[in-house]
C-alpha cells in the first residue's frame, strides 16, 4: 500500500511550526546554558565561559541563594493567593477577568486605611494579633464586596455573549478602579505600619535566614488554601460550584442556583485576593493604585502556569514563578553576562507565560475546562 | 484507483473508539450515504476526513496522496469540502461574502494586487464573484437577488442549509461531504433538495458523502450504503439490501426480546 | 390576572424598592465623582459664563440620568404596559433627592468629619464648590431643588412626544458642543477674520456668555423644527443608493469635500489646534492598524504598543546622530524603508507564538510581549544600544526638500500624519473587500470553519499582525520626528488600552467609526500624554476610558458607528418567519459570538 501513496510534495510542517520549535530549541539551550554556566561559575569562579561573559561575578553564596529561594517562595505564594480567582472564575465562566488584580490593589488599599488608623489608636503596636485580624477581616470584606459589584454591573449581562467581550470589559473595570483608586487617595505610595520587632526580625530554620514575615505569608497562604480545598471539595457550595463549572444549563435543571455559585465563586476568589493584599501590605509595607497591575498579569500566569481552572495548580504555579522570577536572573542571566539583571525580573515572568503556553499549553498540572472551551 | 481508499482507521477519544476498523473506498461519481443510530460516529468520521480530527491509526487516502497530518485547509485544496450537521455559516458576513471567502484556496490574490488594484485583481474578483452568484444560482431564486447583500444570519433555516451547500460547492472539490443537509426542513423543500444531491453529481461531476437520518432521501439519492454503529461498519451495500440486513435492523431497533433467548 | 395588576396602576403608586434603590445609587454616585476629585479639578473649566462649570456639570448630570433610569418601564410585550404618569415623574423627583441628600450629607461630613488621611478630596476645596463659597444650609437650599428638578426631567423624558424630546436633546448637546469646542471656535474664527463671532457667543474669561448659550438653545431647539429629518433622508438614500454611477458620484463629491476642509481647514488654525489634530491623526493611525488586527480579524492584541515602539526606536536609531550604538544619520525617507521591514519582522515575531492560541490567552501574551518589548527598551541590557530610560534624544526634523516636518511646526505634522492617515484609510479599505480582507473576516466569525473553507488560517492571521504592525509602525516613525526623541515612557501599556477603547467606541472593524473615535476621543479627552481640547481631564482620562470600555460593552458593543455591514440588518423578514426556531436562531448567535 505505501508504495502506491505519492507522500505529497508540499510540506506538511508550516514555517510557523519551524520557526516555533526554533523558538522552543532556541530558549530551552539557552536555560540549560545558563544554569551550566552559573553551576560551572560557582565551582571554578575564573573559569573561562565566565571570564569572557561575566568577569566581575562573585557567585552566590549558599545563603544568598537560600534568600532567593525564601523571597522566591513568600512572593509565589502571594501570586497563587490571587491566581486563585483567576483560575476560579475561569473554570466557572470561562472568561479572564483582568480585573481581578484590582481586586487585590482594593485589598491592599483597605488593610492600609484600616492599620493606619488602627496605628494612630494604638491598636497596632499594643494587640497587632488583633489588628492583623481586623485588617484580614477588613481587606477581605471590601475585596469580596468589589468583586461581587463588578460581578453584577459588568459581567452578569454578558454571560451568554461571545468570550472576549467580557476580557474586554473587564479590562474597562480594572482601568476604572485603579483610577477611582487613584482618585480617591491620591498618587503618593502609602506606607503599612511598622510590624512589631517580634514578627519581623530574621529566624533561622534549618539554617535557612529567614524574616518572620515571610513566614507568616507562608503559613496565611497555606491555611487559605486548606479552607479553600475544604469550601470546594467538602461541601455543598463547592459541589454547586463544579457543577456549573461542567454545564451552567444542566446545573440549573438540576436545581442550583446558577446566579448565586458564579457569585460565590467571585466572592471567593475575592477573599483570597484580600488575603493576598493583606500580605503584600505587611511584605513590602507600601501600596498605590497601581499595586494590582503587574501582580494581577503575573498571577494570571501563575494560574496558567499551573493550568487554568485548576486549584492547586494556581498555587503551585504561583510558587513557580515566584521562585522563577526570583532565580532565574541571577541563576540562568547573569552568567550569560547580561548587565542589570533585576531590572528584567518582570521580564521573566512575562517569559514564562509564553514558554508555558508554547511548550504545555494545558500548563503543568493539566487544565480543567468549563464548557464553553470544549465545544 | 477510487476517490477515496481509507484503511484500517481508528480514532480513540480518551479510550473510547469512536470509529474502528473502519475500511472502505469511494469511487469518483458516487453517492454514498453514511447512516447509523445516534452516536455512531458519522460526524466523527466525516471530521476525520476533512482533518479537523486526527486519527488515531489508519490511512486516508484521497485521489492516490495520503491527507494524514495536513491541515484541514490543504485537504480542502486538495478537493474534499463539506458541511456542517448544526448550520455553521459566517453569520455576520453576506451571502455572497460567504461564497466569495470559501474560494480562497482556489485563488491567489494578496495584498499588493488589491492595493493598486491590478488586472490580475481585479479579474480574479470578477471571477469570484460570477462563479458564486453562478452556484447561489443553483438553488434558484432563493439566494440571489436582494439576498446576495444579506448577512447569513438573517437567512431562514433552510436557506442557511443551502447556503451552507453553496459555500462547500465554492471551494470546486472533488469529494462532497453532506452532514444532514435536509435536517429540520419541510418535507416539500426535502424532496426539493433530494433532487438537487442527485443534481449535484450528474451536473456539477461531484462525488458525494451524506450523513442523513431520513430514510427516504437515502433510499432516493444514494448507490450506496454504509452503516455504522458503535464506530464499526455493520454493513454496506445497496438501500435495499441494507436495509432489510437483520444486523442494521438490530442497531437501529435494538435485538428483539425473544432473540435473547 | 397579572394584566389586570400592571393596568389598574394608581396614579401615586410608586414602586419604592426600586426607587429607593436608585435614589441610593444616585446618591453614591454623586458622592464617588465628588471624592475622586472630578468636580474640584474639573471646576476650572467654565463653560457658561457665571453659571455653569464643567466641573458642576459632571454631578449635575447624575439626577437626570438615573431620575431617567428609575421612571424607565420594562416593556413586555403582549402585556398592556400602564400609562407613565405622575407616579413616573414623582419617583424621577425622589432618586434626585436622595442624590441631593447624599450631597447635603457629604458637606456635613466634610465639615465635622477629617477624613483626609485617605480621601484627598476630603477637603475645603470640595466643601466651597459645595456649598458655593457659602454655607451648608445655603448649599443644601441649591441643591435639594436642583435635585429634585433635573430627576423630574429625567423622568418626564420618557413621556414627552418625540419631537421635543429630539428638540432638547439638539439644545443640551449643542450646547454642550459649543462650550468643549471653545478653543476650536475662537481659533477658526481667528482664522477666518470673524473675531467678533467668537466675542459674541464667549466670555472674555471663558465659557459662553448667559444671553449666547439662552439664544443658541433657542436655536438648536428649532433646528429639527426646521429640517425635519432631512438630513437623515439625505443619509440614508446616500447610503441605500442602488444605482452604482450615483453612488459613485456621490462617493467623489463626499470624498473631495473633505479632502478639501481637511487640507484648506489647518491654515486657518493655529498651533494648538493643529498639534491636537496631530495628535489626533497619530492615533488614527494607530487605531487604523489596530482595526486591522481586532476589527476584522478579530485577534485582540493587547501588546499593540510594541509595534508603535518599534517604529520610534527605528527612526530614532537610523536618523539621530545621538544614538548611542549605530547612528548612520539617514534620512527619514530611508528610515522609513528600514521601519517597514522591521515592523514585518516583529509582527511576525510576536504573531508566530501566539497564532495558534485562544482568543483570551493571545490577548494576555500579547499584552506580555508588549512589556516585555519596554523593558528591554528600558534595561541595563540594551542601554548601550538603545539608551535605558533616557531614551535617544535629538531626533531630527523630516527634511522633504522645501518643507521639513517638525515638532514645532504642528501643521506640517499635521500634513505628514495625514498622508500616513490616508494611506492606512485606503489600505483599510481596499483590503476590506478583497481576498485577504473576506479571509479574515471568515477567522473572526467562526476561524475551525474558516479553515476547513480552505484558509489557511496561520498566514492570514500573520498578514494581520503585519499589516497592523507596518501602521502602527509608521505612526511611531512620525511620533519620533515629531518629538524629537523616544523613551520608553511613551510606549506603556496605557497606548494599547487607549487605542482599543478608540476602536471599540468608534465601532470595530468600521473606518469611519475609527475615526469618529479618534476624533472624539483623543481630540477632546486626550491620548495617553497628550492634552485633548479639556485638558483639565488629564488626571481622569483613564478612569473616563475604562468607564466608556465597560458603558460600550454592555450597552453597545457595536460601536458609534457601526459597519454598514451592521445596520444592513434590517431586511428581517425571513429571519423572523422562523421565529418558532428560536433556539436555533440563539444557539446561532453564540456561535457567533465565540469567534469575537
Amino acid at each position: 500500500m505505501s508504495e502506491t501513496v505519492k507522500k505529497r510534495s508540499k510540506s506538511r510542517v508550516s514555517g510557523v511550526d519551524r520557526f516555533l520549535t526554533f523558538i522552543r530549541v532556541l530558549m530551552a539551550t539557552l536555560i540549560v546554558l545558563g544554569v551550566v554556566a552559573f553551576i560551572s561559575q560557582q565551582i571554578w569562579p575564573n573559569n573561562p565561559f565566565a571570564e569572557w561573559r561575566n568577569p566581575d561575578a562573585r557567585g552566590l553564596t549558599g545563603d544568598q541563594f537560600k534568600g532567593l529561594v525564601v523571597s522566591g517562595l513568600s512572593q509565589g505564594a502571594m501570586y497563587g493567593l490571587i491566581a486563585l480567582g483567576y483560575s476560579m472564575v475561569y473554570g466557572v465562566l470561562g472568561f479572564i477577568n483582568f480585573a481581578h488584580g484590582e481586586v487585590f490593589m482594593v485589598g491592599t488599599m483597605s488593610g492600609w486605611i484600616t492599620s493606619e488608623k488602627l496605628n494612630d489608636a494604638g491598636l497596632w503596636e499594643s494587640n497587632f494579633i488583633l489588628s492583623l485580624f481586623l485588617i484580614i477581616f477588613v481587606a477581605i470584606t471590601t475585596s469580596t464586596v468589589t468583586a461581587v459589584i463588578t460581578e453584577r454591573i459588568a459581567y452578569r449581562p454578558l454571560r451568554n455573549s461571545p468570550r472576549l467581550i467580557p476580557l474586554i470589559t473587564s479590562i474597562g473595570v480594572s482601568f476604572f478602579i485603579q483610577n477611582a483608586a487613584l482618585g480617591l487617595f491620591g498618587p503618593a505610595s502609602k506606607g503599612y505600619p511598622r510590624l512589631p520587632e517580634w514578627l519581623a526580625k530574621q529566624r533561622s530554620i534549618l539554617t535557612v535566614e529567614i524574616s518572620g514575615t515571610k513566614i507568616l505569608v507562608m503559613v496565611v497562604a497555606g491555611l487559605s488554601m486548606a479552607c479553600l480545598w475544604y469550601l470546594v471539595e467538602r461541601t455543598q457550595t463547592g459541589r454547586a460550584m463544579r457543577a456549573v463549572a461542567e454545564d451552567k444549563e444542566i446545573a440549573s435543571l438540576m436545581g442550583i442556583n446558577v446566579n448565586r455559585t458564579i457569585v460565590i465563586t467571585f466572592a471567593v476568589g475575592g477573599a483570597m485576593a484580600g488575603v493576598g493584599g493583606i500580605l503584600w501590605g505587611l511584605l513590602f509595607r507600601s501600596v498605590t493604585h497601581m499595586t494590582g497591575f503587574l501582580p494581577g498579569i503575573k498571577a494570571f500566569t501563575a494560574a496558567v502556569v499551573g493550568g487554568i481552572g485548576n486549584m492547586g495548580g494556581a498555587m503551585a504555579g504561583g510558587i513557580a514563578l515566584g521562585s522563577a522570577e526570583s532565580i532565574a536572573p541571577m541563576v540562568i542571566l547573569e552568567p550569560l553576562g547580561v548587565p542589570g539583571v533585576s531590572q528584567l525580573k518582570d521580564a521573566i515572568a512575562f517569559t514564562v507565560l509564553v514558554l508555558v503556553l508554547l511548550f504545555k499549553p494545558a500548563g503543568l498540572f493539566g487544565e480543567k475546562l468549563s464548557q464553553e472551551d470544549r465545544g | 484507483m477510487s476517490l477515496l481508499e481509507i484503511h484500517n482507521l481508528q480514532v480513540t477519544f480518551g479510550g473510547l473508539d469512536a470509529l474502528s476498523n473502519l475500511d472502505f473506498s469511494i469511487e469518483e461519481g458516487e453517492i454514498v450515504s453514511v447512516i447509523g443510530p445516534n452516536g455512531a460516529g458519522k460526524t466523527t468520521f466525516f471530521n476525520t476526513i476533512s482533518g479537523m480530527i486526527p486519527p488515531t491509526s489508519g490511512e486516508i487516502i484521497f485521489n492516490g496522496e495520503s491527507v494524514l497530518g495536513l491541515d484541514p485547509n490543504q485537504i480542502t485544496e486538495m478537493g474534499i469540502a463539506r458541511t456542517f450537521q448544526n448550520v455553521r455559516l459566517f453569520p455576520n458576513m453576506t451571502v455572497l461574502e460567504n461564497v466569495m471567502v470559501s474560494q480562497h484556496c482556489r485563488t491567489s490574490q494578496l495584498v499588493v494586487g488589491a492595493l493598486f488594484q491590478t488586472k490580475a485583481f481585479k479579474q480574479e474578483e470578477k471571477e469570484i464573484r460570477e462563479r458564486s452568484e453562478e452556484i447561489l444560482g443553483f438553488f434558484g431564486t432563493r439566494l440571489v437577488g436582494y439576498r446576495l447583500d444579506q448577512p447569513a444570519f438573517a437567512l431562514s433555516y433552510a436557506n442557511r442549509r443551502r447556503l451552507e451547500i453553496a459555500r462547500a460547492m465554492a471551494t470546486q472539490p472533488r469529494l462532497l461531504l453532506l452532514d444532514e443537509p435536509v435536517a429540520g426542513m419541510n418535507p416539500i423543500e426535502t424532496t426539493e433538495l433530494t433532487g438537487l444531491i442527485s443534481k449535484l453529481r450528474d451536473e456539477w461531476g461531484f462525488t458525494i458523502v451524506i450523513i442523513e437520518h431520513d430514510m427516504k432521501v437515502v433510499r432516493d439519492v444514494s448507490d450506496r450504503v454504509v452503516v455504522l454503529d458503535h464506530g464499526v461498519p455493520i454493513a454496506q451495500g445497496a438501500y435495499d439490501e441494507v436495509s432489510t440486513n437483520p444486523n442494521v435492523i438490530e442497531a437501529y431497533l435494538g435485538r428483539p426480546v425473544e432473540a435473547k433467548s | 390576572m397579572m394584566t389586570t395588576n400592571l393596568t389598574s396602576k394608581k396614579p401615586f403608586e410608586l414602586d419604592w424598592k426600586r426607587t429607593l434603590f436608585w435614589g441610593s445609587v444616585c446618591a453614591l454616585s454623586q458622592v464617588f465623582i465628588c471624592l475622586v476629585g472630578l468636580p474640584s479639578e474639573l471646576n476650572r473649566r467654565i463653560l457658561i459664563e457665571s453659571t455653569l462649570s464643567l466641573g458642576y456639570l459632571f454631578i449635575l448630570w447624575i439626577p437626570l440620568v438615573f431620575g431617567y433610569v428609575v421612571s424607565k418601564m420594562v416593556e413586555l410585550e403582549g402585556v398592556e404596559n400602564p400609562k407613565p404618569g405622575a407616579a413616573d415623574l414623582l419617583s424621577g423627583a425622589l432618586t434626585g433627592l436622595l442624590g441631593s441628600l447624599g450631597l447635603v450629607l457629604l458637606m456635613l461630613g466634610i465639615d465635622n468629619l477629617d477624613m483626609r488621611d485617605p480621601l484627598i478630596n476630603w477637603n475645603q476645596k470640595l466643601f466651597r464648590l459645595l456649598t458655593f463659597e457659602n454655607s451648608i444650609s445655603f448649599g443644601s437650599l441649591v441643591w435639594i431643588p436642583v435635585g429634585v428638578g433635573l430627576g423630574t426631567i429625567g423622568a418626564s423624558l420618557h413621556q414627552m412626544s418625540g419631537q421635543i424630546r429630539k428638540m432638547s436633546a439638539y439644545a443640551m448637546f449643542g450646547l454642550f458642543s459649543f462650550a468643549v469646542l471653545e478653543d476650536v471656535i475662537d481659533d477658526l474664527s481667528e482664522g477666518f477674520r470673524l473675531e467678533w463671532l467668537s466675542d459674541m457667543i464667549y466670555a472674555k474669561k471663558g465659557g459662553m456668555t448667559v444671553t449666547s448659550a439662552i439664544v443658541l438653545a433657542i436655536v438648536l431647539a428649532l433646528l429639527p423644527l426646521i429640517t425635519r429629518g432631512k438630513f437623515k433622508k439625505t443619509v440614508d438614500r446616500y447610503r441605500s443608493d442602488a444605482k452604482p454611477e450615483n453612488q459613485r458620484r456621490n462617493s467623489v463629491v463626499l470624498f473631495s469635500t473633505v479632502a478639501v476642509l481637511v487640507i484648506v481647514l489647518p491654515w486657518f488654525l493655529g498651533g494648538i489646534i493643529n498639534e491636537l489634530l496631530a495628535n489626533v491623526g497619530l492615533f488614527l493611525l494607530l487605531a487604523l492598524g489596530l482595526n486591522i488586527v481586532v476589527g476584522l480579524a478579530g485577534l485582540l492584541d493587547l501588546g499593540y504598543v510594541a509595534f508603535f515602539a518599534v517604529g520610534g526606536y527605528t527612526t530614532a536609531v537610523l536618523t539621530s546622530p545621538n544614538s548611542p550604538w549605530f547612528s548612520p544619520e539617514t534620512h527619514f525617507g530611508i528610515s522609513l524603508l528600514v521601519v517597514v521591514v522591521m515592523a514585518t519582522l516583529a509582527g511576525l515575531l510576536i504573531g508566530a507564538p501566539v497564532i495558534r492560541m485562544r482568543g483570551d490567552y493571545l490577548a494576555i501574551v500579547t499584552l506580555g510581549f508588549g512589556e516585555i518589548i519596554r523593558l528591554l527598551f528600558l534595561s541595563d541590557w540594551l542601554k548601550p544600544y538603545l539608551g535605558g530610560s533616557q531614551g535617544i534624544t535629538n531626533v531630527p526634523a523630516i527634511d522633504l526638500g522645501p518643507w521639513e516636518v517638525r515638532g514645532a511646526d504642528p501643521r506640517s505634522v499635521f500634513y505628514m500624519v495625514l498622508v500616513f492617515c490616508v494611506f492606512a484609510i485606503y489600505i483599510s479599505w481596499r483590503l476590506q473587500g478583497s481576498r485577504l480582507g473576506r479571509a479574515w473576516m471568515a477567522i473572526r466569525e467562526d476561524e475551525s470553519v474558516a479553515e476547513v473553507m480552505g484558509i489557511n488560517t496561520v498566514n492570514s492571521k500573520l498578514m494581520a499582525f503585519v499589516v497592523g504592525a507596518v501602521l502602527a509602525a509608521f505612526s511611531g516613525a512620525v511620533l519620533a520626528a515629531k518629538v524629537g526623541s523616544v523613551f520608553p515612557k511613551s510606549f506603556e501599556i496605557l497606548v494599547s488600552i487607549i487605542i482599543l477603547v478608540v476602536v471599540i467606541v468608534g465601532g470595530m472593524g468600521s473606518i469611519t467609526g475609527v475615526m469618529v473615535g479618534s476624533l472624539v476621543l483623543i481630540g477632546i479627552l486626550g491620548g495617553p500624554r497628550q492634552p485633548g481640547l479639556l485638558q483639565e481631564f488629564q488626571n481622569f482620562k483613564l478612569l473616563i476610558y475604562g468607564a466608556l470600555l465597560v458603558f460600550m460593552m454592555l450597552k453597545r458593543p457595536e460601536g458609534l458607528v457601526p459597519t454598514a455591514r451592521r445596520t444592513r440588518e434590517l431586511h428581517q423578514e425571513e429571519y423572523l418567519q422562523d421565529a418558532w426556531l428560536g433556539d436555533d436562531e440563539s444557539e446561532d448567535r453564540e456561535e457567533v459570538g465565540e469567534q469575537l
